[in-house]
């Protein structure tokens, strides 16, 4: 059996093309999933290999709108979880008035919106991945999510993902 | 100044970061080796972002250069 002791480095001096970057994106506000979005788009640009793990509140952005949940908690928390239209920064919200006001803003500056940016990203070869303990604990299907998701994985695969990676991000 | 014959006229007037570098990023894939893009923008940001896609890229930036609000690059494909 062939026992790896060390990880293959990349060729040094070498350009950032084919280099990884792996991200946690945990959050589910919309200003800090804009971030994620545009560094994953701009990776992607400059010819990185670029891989997203979505948990927690940051699985909105990769939701579909839908209801889910089975248990009486779980249709519960269905009721708050948004989708990447409706989720809302993370400062100035006032009851979705900031998410209001921001997308405007956006607009008026020819910003991309979330969706955009997402779209952009599966078009550029970015993967998309789904922590498997999130979506079982807040009782969301692998079916609830946007067909762009690559696979549902747990913490191994996203460590051996980062350990490969020059750049690795938690937002 | 331009004495070199652009393969794509590219226009990222208006657009604003990640934007054009990822137009960037597609447009050099549909350019021949060596072929050349002069794209026009307006963002400010591009006069660190396309230097620096350039070199991580590996492709070459033959020039840029700002007059008023629009910034006029030109970029080689090398791979």
């Amino acid at each position: 059996m062939a026992v790896l002791t060390a990880p293959v480095r990349e060729t040094a001096g070498e350009p950032t093309t084919g280099t990884k970057v792996s991200m946690v994106v945990f959050s589910g506000d919309m200003d800090k999933l804009n971030a994620a979005f545009i560094i994953a788009t701009g990776a992607a640009a400059m010819g990185m290999e670029v891989t997203m793990f979505f948990t927690f509140w940051g699985l909105q952005a990769i939701r579909k709108p839908v209801r889910n949940g089975s248990s009486l908690f779980g249709r519960m928390l269905g009721l708050f979880l948004k989708d990447i239209n409706g989720v809302g920064p993370s400062k100035l919200n006032m009851g979705g008035m900031g998410r209001w006001m921001f997308k405007k803003m956006m607009k008026a500056h020819n910003a991309a919106t979330l969706p955009e940016m997402r779209q952009m990203a599966i078009d550029l070869g970015v993967r998309l991945q789904a922590c498997q303990m999130s979506l079982d604990v807040m009782e969301i299907k692998r079916e609830d999510l946007i067909d762009g998701v690559e696979d549902v994985v747990g913490v191994a695969a996203f460590l051996e993902n980062a350990t490969q990676s020059k750049t690795t991000l938690f937002i | 100044m331009e004495a070199v014959k652009a393969d794509l006229a590219l226009d990222l007037k208006g657009l604003l970061c990640p934007i054009p570098v990822v137009k960037m990023a597609q447009a050099i894939k549909t350019v021949p080796l060596a072929g050349i893009i002069e794209a026009t923008a307006t963002d400010p940001g591009v006069m660190a972002d396309i230097p620096a896609w350039c070199r991580t890229t590996g492709h070459k930036l033959l020039s840029m250069e700002r007059r008023e609000k629009v910034i006029t690059f030109v970029v080689q494909r090398v791979k």
